[in-house]
């Protein structure tokens, strides 16, 4: 296991501590003063008006709509195969015993 | 002390076997009489496990003959083959003991609070003992009948704890699903067991695997064991019941019913491993277990990426996590009956495999009971319909963080540890397999940002401005989980060298565990 | 294995019982025909593991008084005996969860009561 000693964890772990620290600091030499309530703590949309709460967070069903637009075919497919009926879940598992039971006979006689 | 450590192996199965029943007299005194025996019980098992591991470590296998004037007289008098119950512990079955009282431990604590909002809380912490004894039974029995009815024992519980809460429709139905697919696997690994003791008229494992001559029946009866255990943990295509069971079960019972699946994949490697041993022919065999892992963590995580329901993406998170295993065990099988491949990859891989159960079992039991956090603050397990909770939910969310990076192999985590065996070693054996295990990787890491982002990051939504964090014993049952994985992360060498070593080296020696109980024969 | 019985007779109906109950398991959307379809499945097991212990000519395995002779074998007999009990405890469980779901469902059949797919 020679590969460990070079991804060892606490020199990992030591270095993102550094980097906290180091992020920290910026942190601390920025604008601490601002009045609560006034456009300096509002969201900023480029200037447009910004939405409720409810419309600005982007929901769970809207995120990577690219990846899912580019495997369309595959996910119906899939999407296809996983009925719910559980008839279906038996005759996956009858035909996966039939390979195999196929393919370990046929690996003994080759 | 000592003949606590030689009786240890049935006491740990026994003590919460008792406990299991004396759990429904304890709460007519109260809940928190009811709590100490539950809790007390796991943690004495956790604690004679842990005796036991270090025995075994120090002096090699342990045998447990049951009914004998001495613990160690397996085969008796006058005798060429043993006739009693022998418990057969090794390395690598009190490793898979280790993993199974951690986790009961931590979700019996997790589902105290739990409770308090239920009735007939006497009857669920009866089950969840008898599903820790039946996953503890399975890894110890040296014998192929034990571990039929082990596995029955938990099927049987672990079904009646995914349906317990009867008032919701989804619920009966991911039980109802889970008992299906359990009594049919059963039935042919009763069958297959019915074949091999006809054939050979032994049942210990250790004799059959002396006796085993890999004849056509023995070929239809491996077929039949390892598909039908396949079926039992969840590997693609017979995963579909999985997402159906693991979304329904109650707090803490998720990740227990997800080790008891591990430990029906410990059940399949010790069938291919020291049943059969080198008498089968291990590249078919183990290109077909390879064939499976791929296949699992491919579509598990493509599926996992689309879910909208939180607690089923997690389920095909674990779906795909078991590919992971599948994957490294399969290769280290596959260059079993090669000496030199075995020596500079094969091991490896084996270790990788082992490894990743562990890290597998606790990161994934975390990320269950975080969103089972979730669910018990929101009521909703939908991801669409939540959104800033790490506001009101800080604790969950850190634990969420540390699951989700550990899981998708992020460095220090120890999920990174074990993929990184895993990588390195089936590269060698073929470097398709390696890159496609990457791949998963990330898609692995895309799908939990996309968990993260929908539930805890966002801006504060007016209607959960109520919502607080989760009571203390579900922290303490996350906690314990986080513990051990920070734990984990920092001392990969140290956690490899005592545990997932002699795990490894006990798999592959079919020798050693033939001769423990036919006496060097 | 010495089984004296004309043509294998037991082991044909093991068989046949265990292919019907394949069958009804894969075709029949019914829950509570599946569930018939597992209990046969469980007497064609059963069945399997009583049948292989037979020798020719056996006798019953007591041994008090016993007479000269093969016996049949007795392990199988204490297997099949968990076996059933096992298979009683699995059909209860089944069948309590399908009332269960008939009452949030209003309907047994696999297709129609499932809420969960995908």
């Amino acid at each position: 296991m020679a590969s460990l000693s070079t991804w060892s964890p606490i020199v990992l772990v030591v270095a993102f501590l550094i980097l906290v620290a180091v992020a920290y600091f910026f942190r601390s030499r920025g604008e601490a003063r601002y009045k609560e309530g006034t456009a300096q703590t509002q969201v900023f949309l480029a200037g447009e008006e910004a939405p409720e709460p409810e419309k600005r967070h982007i929901r769970a069903q809207n995120m990577y709509w690219g990846f899912f637009q580019a495997l369309k075919q595959y996910y119906q497919t899939t999407m296809n195969a996983h009925t719910g009926i559980i008839n279906d879940y038996i005759i996956w598992f009858t035909s996966v015993v039939a390979i195999a039971a196929v393919i370990v006979f046929i690996a003994g006689m080759v | 002390m000592d003949s606590l450590v030689t009786h240890s192996s049935i006491l740990a199965i026994a003590i919460p076997l008792l406990a299991a029943f004396l759990t429904p007299l304890a709460s007519k005194v109260g809940d928190r009489a009811r709590n100490t025996v539950v809790i007390g019980a796991l943690a004495l098992a956790e604690f004679l496990v842990i005796i036991l591991a270090r025995d075994i470590y120090l002096n090699g296998l342990h045998v447990y003959t049951l009914g004998a004037a001495a613990t160690d007289l397996t085969i008796p008098e006058h005798y060429m083959v043993p006739v009693r119950i022998i418990l057969e512990v090794d390395a690598m079955s009190v490793f898979m003991g280790l993993i199974t009282t951690t986790i009961s431990l931590a979700g019996a604590i997790y589902s105290i609070s739990f409770l308090k909002q239920e009735t007939g809380g006497d009857r669920f912490y009866t089950l969840l003992l008898l599903l820790a004894v039946g996953m503890l039974g399975l890894e110890f029995t040296g014998d192929m009948f034990n571990f039929f009815v082990f596995l029955e024992i938990l099927s049987i519980s672990g079904a009646a704890l995914a349906a317990f809460r009867t008032r919701f429709g989804d619920a009966t139905e991911g039980g109802f699903k889970y008992i299906v697919i359990s009594a049919v696997g059963a039935l042919v690994v009763l069958f297959a067991v019915g074949i091999l003791y006809a054939q050979y008229n032994v049942l210990s494992m250790a004799a059959l695997a002396q006796a085993i001559q890999y004849t056509a029946l023995d070929k239809i009866a491996l077929a039949l064991l390892v598909v039908a255990l396949a079926m039992k943990l969840a590997s693609v295509p017979l995963h579909m019941w999985a997402p159906d069971t693991y979304s329904v079960a109650p707090a803490g019972t998720t990740p227990m019913i997800y080790v008891a699946s591990q430990a029906c994949l410990y059940g399949m490697f010790r069938v291919l491993f020291s049943l059969y041993g080198v008498s089968l022919d291990t590249l078919a065999i183990g290109w077909i277990v390879i064939v499976l892992g791929v296949l699992s963590m491919f579509v598990g995580v493509t599926m996992a990426v689309h879910q909208s329901d939180i607690k089923r993406l997690m389920a095909y998170h674990a779906i795909s996590q078991s590919g992971y295993m599948l994957l490294g065990i399969g290769v280290g099988l596959a260059v079993l009956a090669d000496p030199q491949a075995l020596a500079s990859y094969g091991r490896e891989a084996i270790s990788g495999g082992i490894f990743h159960i562990i890290n597998n079992a606790l990161y994934k039991g975390l990320l269950f009971l975080t969103a089972e956090a979730l669910f018990f603050s929101l009521g909703t397990r939908d991801l669409n319909k939540m959104g800033g909770m790490f506001r009101n939910m800080r604790y969950t969310a850190i634990f969420f963080i540390v699951g989700a990076l550990a899981i998708s192999g992020v460095p220090p985590f120890n999920g990174f540890t074990s993929k990184l065996m895993i990588y390195e070693s089936v590269y060698n054996f073929s470097p398709v397999l390696a890159v496609i295990a990457m791949l998963v990787s990330i898609v692995t890491l895309a799908s939990f940002t996309k968990a993260f982002q929908s539930a805890f990051t966002g801006p504060a939504l007016p209607q959960h401005d109520n919502i607080r964090e989760v009571p203390k014993p579900m922290l303490i049952g996350m906690g314990i989980l986080a513990i051990a994985i920070v734990f984990f992360s920092l001392f990969p060498s140290l956690v490899v060298n005592t545990i997932v070593t002699p795990a490894t080296d006990a798999l592959i020696d079919q020798a050693g565990y033939i001769g423990a109980v036919m006496g060097g024969a | 294995m010495t089984v004296g019985l004309p043509f294998n007779i037991p082991f044909l109906a093991v068989a046949a019982l265990i292919s019907i109950s394949f069958i009804i398991i894969l075709t029949q959307r019914n829950l509570i025909k599946l569930v018939m379809g597992i209990v046969i499945m469980q007497a064609g097991v059963n069945l399997f593991l009583v049948s292989l212990g037979y020798r020719t000519g056996g006798i019953v395995p007591i041994f008090t008084h016993a007479p000269e002779g093969a016996m049949v074998l007795p392990v199988p007999q204490a297997l099949t005996l968990t076996s059933i009990v096992i298979g009683v405890a699995c059909t209860a469980l089944m069948l309590s969860l399908i009332v269960l779901t008939y009452r949030h469902t209003g309907d047994t059949d696999a297709e129609k009561s499932r809420i969960l797919k995908g």
